[in-house]
């Protein structure tokens, strides 16, 4: 699904004393498969735009389109919206409230008057995509189960609604260094091979570097940069205006670059960094 | 020296939801000096969290002794001496809160000991002025960010008078401005105010300030060192699902392809002198 976002505004509370403008004339668009990173730090209008995609807030100002649909006309389904934009929230864990883990994962289905076959099956797929085990774990309380476990089972239940595209808010955060790459990869899977559009939401990154195509950097309610990982990593100092936490291999390569070496300045891993390095070296020793 | 937190031969076992026996704990020892700042890293279900409680006598030990202060924590008679001694705080900046004005929620603790109010006052204006939150003292703790919401929680820990802070992952939930706050207030308290720190975190980054970083494993201390002893052990560290800061790991990698770069390198600057000689 493509996603259009036309010169949006929210502003919280207008016309009161509390009034706050979180986002302001954004325009986006968003192709179908994309795999986009949202970057942008407390504050910066992220979680106020992502929930404008599947129409928990209206827009004060400006309007979205999916795949062509003004998704804000009035006579729109939000319903449907709703199940084929999927959102995950920031720990998403503190939200399974049902008895057992398959009991959780259906609640989605359940709603959608689909058959127990069709809602059996779906289950069975959501739990197999995150990397649950469906006949260890079906019967037991998401109570028993681990944070990072019933993290995945609070991704289940999204999963099993069929979205197309897939916002996660922060889907890594708390978790330790092996649950965080475990679920990122999930992450990547689910995009590469099941092709859904995904947005993913941090302030980190090192994380998401890696893993997206297109990175939208937010500051202070409007986009501030987007490009690949290696365009916007070129724009260290912008960044750390900003207030972003660069990677330390970029800040590392812009040290450098600083004290006359020759080095790309777009570089954020270990493997292109020793590869820059050694290439440098080297060339020391020629000369 | 005073050995503020002895820890000797501890074992602590519990059982699971599938009935089997699990040991947290698995026979630790630990010395902690009085005025150390000590991080300690490990994933998930190494025993951090389950050491950083016999800390403070939420949990007490299947085997072994703790020492806080000289006082044995398996002796019901110092348990709340020991509370006070030891001052916790938790991931969840959310959970830890219970009144609706901050300065009320400092006051909480000493209100509790029977304390003085001229006395709570003081403690009070001196734990908020500690961690940086004084101006907050009349704000409403919904309307704080998260990295001012630990800084409270520090507070109340700090105005039961502590000689020593167990903080159990308190910057996981908090972005990177947050974070920041909660480690310059911790590390301004550990230089300027005498507290022993013990910090559990997932982010090298912070253990790398550390006096000491000790790493969990399976419910055992498996290294215990400075930031640099423990660092450079790169690939042990990679084994057992762990990061190093990313300069460190460059460090690693460079040296294996001839470099002649020390494996102990922790910051960007110095990665970048040395680079530049």
């Amino acid at each position: 699904m493509s996603i259009s976002v036309q010169n949006l505004t929210h502003i919280y509370m207008e016309n009161t004393p509390f009034e706050a403008v979180a986002i302001k004339d954004v325009n986006l668009d968003i192709e179908d498969g994309e795999f986009i990173g949202l970057i942008g730090h407390t504050g910066s209008g992220k979680s106020t735009l992502i929930q404008h995609f599947n129409g928990l807030l209206r827009p004060t100002r400006g309007t979205i389109l999916i795949d062509g649909v003004d998704i804000f006309k009035k006579e729109m389904e939000l319903k449907s919206l709703r199940q084929q934009v999927g959102l995950v929230f920031q720990y998403p864990e503190y939200q399974l409230f049902e008895e057992t883990v398959y009991k959780d994962i259906a609640f989605g289905p359940k709603n959608l008057k689909l058959s127990q076959e069709e809602i059996d099956a779906r289950i069975r797929e959501s739990m197999e995509l995150v990397g649950l085990d469906f006949e260890k774990v079906k019967d037991r309380s998401p109570f028993e189960l681990s944070g990072g476990q019933r993290r995945r089972v609070a991704i289940a239940g999204v999963l099993a609604m069929k979205p197309k595209v897939l916002i996660l808010d922060e889907p890594a955060a708390g978790l330790d260094p092996m649950g965080k790459s475990e679920i990122l990869n999930q992450i990547k899977l689910l995009h590469e091979e099941h092709k859904l559009t995904i947005i993913l939401v941090s302030h980190s990154m090192e994380d998401i570097a890696k893993l997206v195509d297109r990175i939208v950097v937010m500051n202070r309610g409007t986009i501030a940069l987007t490009g690949t990982p290696k365009e916007v990593f070129s724009r260290g100092e912008l960044l750390e205006e900003i207030g972003l936490d660069i990677p330390h291999i970029a800040k590392l390569m812009h040290g450098l670059k600083a004290r006359g070496m020759d080095v790309p300045d777009n570089i954020y891993t270990i493997e292109e960094a020793k590869e820059a390095i050694l290439r440098l070296k080297k060339g020391d020793y020629n000369a | 020296m005073e050995t503020i937190v002895k820890v000797r031969d501890v074992h602590f076992e519990y059982m699971n939801f599938e009935e089997q026996e699990i040991a947290a704990l698995d026979g630790v020892d630990l010395d902690v000096e009085k005025g150390e700042f000590i991080v300690i890293i490990g994933h998930n279900g190494s025993g951090k969290s389950t050491l950083a409680k016999h800390i403070n006598a939420l949990l007490r030990p299947s085997r072994g002794t703790v020492w806080v202060k000289g006082m044995d924590a398996n002796d019901d008679e110092n348990l709340w001496d020991i509370r006070q001694t030891a001052g916790m705080v938790f991931q969840n900046p959310d959970n830890q809160l219970v009144a609706t004005i901050v300065e009320e929620d400092v006051a909480f603790g000493p209100e509790n000991l029977g304390i003085l109010p001229k006395e709570i006052r003081k403690r009070v204006d001196g734990a908020l002025s500690a961690v940086g939150m004084s101006e907050f003292a009349d704000a409403a703790p919904h309307f704080l960010s998260g990295g001012q919401k630990q800084r409270v929680a520090i507070a109340g820990v700090l105005a039961m008078k502590p000689e020593v802070i167990v903080l159990d992952e308190p910057t996981a939930m908090l972005d990177p401005s947050g974070r920041q706050e909660v480690l310059n207030t911790v590390k301004y308290l550990n230089k300027h105010e005498d507290i022993t720190v013990i910090h559990i975190t997932h982010f090298m980054e912070e253990a790398v300030d550390a006096d000491r970083v000790i790493v969990m494993e399976a419910g055992k201390i498996i290294l215990d060192g400075t930031p640099r002893e423990v660092f450079k052990r790169v690939d042990l560290l990679k084994d057992i699902g762990l990061d190093v800061p990313q300069v460190t790991e460059l460090a690693h990698e460079l040296r294996r392809e001839g470099l002649d770069i020390p494996p102990d390198v922790l910051t960007v600057e110095e990665m970048v002198d040395l680079l530049c000689q």
